[in-house]
């Protein structure tokens, strides 16, 4: 049991170090959003695995189900803010969103 | 969903001692041996449904145009004409145009073909004839269904043309939006079975006509003709085909694609017809029964003798060749529509779902759902089916929840007075589908037989 | 079975590598799709099946194809590519490979069954959650429905307050919400200097 609990966290954890190095290094603000995406799978990954081989039970599942809602939702508003950033300014990278720097 | 119910069915027949040879197959190699013959066969329906669908399409095409169609292939009616067209297209060059993304323009249409070969092993084909049982089947397939798109939009943006640019865009902005009604749709007949899983699905229809949920109740009928309709646009077929519209885009999102890669398109295509109209078969139409009262009777009392016996298997068959026909029938229907219609523009299409089929699949759930209540308070009694939809998964849950429990204890006392009981339940669940307990006649025998200590301990159970 | 494991694992790590070293995004979002599928694959193996259907069609079906989507529309070119600065790649690729290896020695270090049994002593369970109803074959839609509409009969002696009603509902108002917010954020606006 150990084993095949471990794998599965080793696999969310390798999906979580590539989002985030993907939210760190991506200047396409939509390469942004699906590194977001890839933190949110990981997360899921520990979820249903700990639902499968600890005493989480049913909790897990319900728990990355409600993670997979939201990201969707996620998904949609940073998608419109995306739009309405390339409406202003033409681009979607990101590096170029500084008019606040002063 | 490993241990799928007809893989765990044959590898039961399958394990032991070989006839012939002598051979001892222990169970895990029959669970391999079980698992390839689904495979095999379910490659095999997702081969040959394009194969008869394109011959049917193009027959039926010259018909309404008051020409013969194929001829010659094949003898009289040109039914291998749709060989010929494949050892054509193998033969021709696999172009990739020098400003396509190689990469992508090359794995687009695997991504289609895999995604609607992937539907077919959550699709049942007659009582129990299925890859994967699973209990929320009807959610996987169009999970599954799902994916098509997204091979698509592959191959319309990474072509480099704007013809396939176009067709690319169309058919992601039409499929995000469809997918809602066909979802909503699909969801009207649930609501009055209480399953998502297939096979349980089609096995309550059985019995006559009226049982279909086409005629459960008027918004059932309704939700049928939207759910065909809005899976008319899911398909991307006419007068939905924006994103092809080959007289204004030359072939929309395939117009780079040459030989083979081109055909796996058109076989995802038409598979992913199959299947969609498969599912609205078993959804509406009473998928693999055939609705005439005596004959439905007759072919569920065979299937309990038994379903490796000559008779239970005989039932199965029929029923699979009653359920491709109503599936055909209805790609027949669409093939008919998409040489009778002229084609919508976008802006129409998008208009037809947003402003029209999303409002009218939310009015028609709500009213499946307020449906039984109306009738409960104004008649005082349920609907077709004897139990509201809660109590009934409750019920069904607790059932399948008690076993391994009430096995033990029946085990440890084996009295006169549980034994009764315990065999009720063991027989329910042995023949693999609780599906019985939910049809009707089935449902008020089991009340009757089983004694009033389940449902108690039931009733008990889902207090807690 | 670990066959299967070994397959949508390594599928969905080098996905997600992938998704990391590839320029382009249209090939980030194909990259992503491979990777999210596999992780729905997982699920399936983990007889979560209606979680890895949610996966399949919520994030494969709908937030991806939403993203490229947004590709299509806010791309300035064909196959475009911002490149990201060199310096930013090997410093984050590092931290990346080190806080790896930090939670792999952490995931080692735990003793699994120990805490299962501490936790199996701490709640005064003799078995512990075996787990919803069947759960070689994952059917856990029944028990997940119950458990969002606030009913458990999974857990063994019927907690009270262990559903998830009010989130179920907090979540649906949320989707709302999110609905009405990124139509208005994304509505065709009228620009100013034009007028």
């Amino acid at each position: 049991m150990p084993a095949e609990l471990n794998s599965y966290l080793l696999v969310g954890a390798v999906l979580f170090v590539c989002g985030v190095i993907c939210m760190a290094t991506k200047r396409n603000a939509i390469g942004v959003l699906m590194g977001v995406e890839l933190v949110l799978n990981g997360a899921n990954v520990n979820f249903v695995a700990f639902s499968k081989f600890t005493t989480l039970g049913l909790d897990g599942q319900v728990f990355s189900l409600f993670v997979i809602v939201l990201a969707a939702a996620e998904a949609a508003v940073a998608l419109a803010i995306v739009l309405n950033f390339y409406n202003n300014h033409l681009t979607v990278d990101v590096d170029r969103g500084n008019k606040l720097k002063g | 969903m490993i241990n799928t119910l007809a893989a765990n069915s044959l590898t039961d027949a399958l394990t032991g001692p070989l006839p012939l040879l002598g051979w001892d197959i222990s169970s895990d190699t029959a669970f391999v041996i079980a698992a390839i013959i689904h495979a095999v066969l379910i490659f095999h329906v997702f081969a040959l449904c394009p194969f008869f669908l394109i011959w049917l399409e193009r027959k039926g095409s010259g018909r309404i145009q008051d020409r013969l169609g194929p001829t010659r292939v094949g003898g009289r009616f040109g039914w291998l004409q749709s060989l010929a067209d494949g050892i054509k297209l193998i033969q021709k060059e696999d172009l990739c145009p020098p400003v396509a993304d190689a990469m992508l323009f090359r794995s687009a249409p695997y991504i289609v073909c895999l995604a609607s070969f992937a539907a077919f092993v959550v699709l049942p084909f007659s009582h129990s004839w299925v890859a994967v049982s699973a209990d929320c089947g009807l959610f996987i397939l169009l999970a599954i269904l799902s994916l098509e798109v997204f091979g698509i939009i592959m191959a319309g943006y990474s072509s480099g043309s704007k013809w396939s640019l176009f067709g690319g865009m169309r058919e992601a902005a039409q499929m995000v939006s469809y997918e809602i009604p066909l979802a909503i749709c699909a969801l009207i007949p649930i609501v009055s079975a209480g399953s998502l899983n297939l096979g349980e699905i089609g096995d309550m229809q059985s019995g006559h006509l009226g049982n279909w949920f086409l005629f459960h109740d008027p918004f059932t009928f309704v939700a049928f003709f939207v759910f065909f309709v809005v899976l008319t646009a899911g398909c991307k077929r006419a007068p939905f085909d924006l994103a092809e519209a080959e007289s204004e885009l030359v072939g929309g999102f395939h117009t780079e694609y040459s030989g083979m890669r081109w055909s796996f398109f058109f076989m995802g295509e038409y598979a992913s017809m199959f299947a969609l109209c498969g599912v609205a078969a078993i959804l509406f139409l009473g998928g693999w029964h055939t609705g005439i009262p005596g004959v439905d009777g007759l072919l569920q009392e065979w299937r309990t003798r038994g379903e490796f016996t000559p008779f239970g298997y005989l039932a199965n068959v029929i029923g699979a060749g009653v359920f491709v026909s109503k599936a055909a029938f209805g790609v027949f229907v669409q093939i008919w529509l998409r040489w009778t219609l002229p084609r919508l523009r976008i802006d129409q299409v998008m208009i037809t779902c947003l402003k029209y089929f999303v409002p009218i699949s939310c009015f028609l759930f709500l009213g499946a759902t307020v449906w039984p209540l109306l009738f409960m308070f104004v008649w005082e009694q349920t609907t077709i089916y004897p139990e509201p939809l809660g109590k009934r998964a409750a019920e069904i849950w607790s059932v399948r929840h008690d076993d391994s429990e009430s096995n033990e204890s029946v085990s440890t006392d084996a009295d006169a007075g549980s034994s009764n009981d315990s065999e009720s339940i063991e027989v329910e669940l042995s023949s693999g589908q609780y599906v019985a307990s939910t049809n009707k006649n089935v449902d008020l025998q089991l009340q009757s037989d089983s004694s009033e200590q389940t449902a108690l301990a039931a009733s008990i159970e889902v207090r807690q | 079975m670990s066959l299967f494991f070994t397959i949508f694992a390594l599928a969905a790590c080098l996905g997600a590598v992938a998704v990391v070293i590839s320029q382009s995004v249209v090939r980030m979002a194909f990259w992503l799709v491979v990777s999210l599928g596999s992780v729905a694959g997982l699920f399936f193996l983990a007889d979560a099946d209606f979680i890895g259907a949610a996966q399949l069609l919520i994030y494969v079906g709908g937030t991806l194809v939403l993203l490229v989507f947004g590709i299509m529309l806010t791309a300035s070119g064909p196959y475009m590519k911002i490149p990201a600065s060199p310096g930013e790649t090997v410093v984050a690729g590092l931290i990346g490979v080190m806080f790896l290896f930090m939670v792999f020695a952490t995931i080692n270090g735990v003793d699994w069954d120990g805490s299962r049994d501490r936790i199996m002593a701490a709640t005064h369970q003799t078995e512990g959650a075996t787990g919803f109803d069947d759960r070689s074959e994952g059917n856990t839609l029944r028990p997940l429905g119950f458990a969002l509409l606030g009913v458990r009969p999974d857990v063994p002696n019927g907690v009270a307050g262990a559903g998830y009603l009010l989130p179920f509902e907090i979540a649906s108002v949320h989707l709302l919400v999110v609905l009405i917010g990124a139509a208005y954020l994304a509505r065709a606006k009228r620009r100013q200097d034009v007028v």
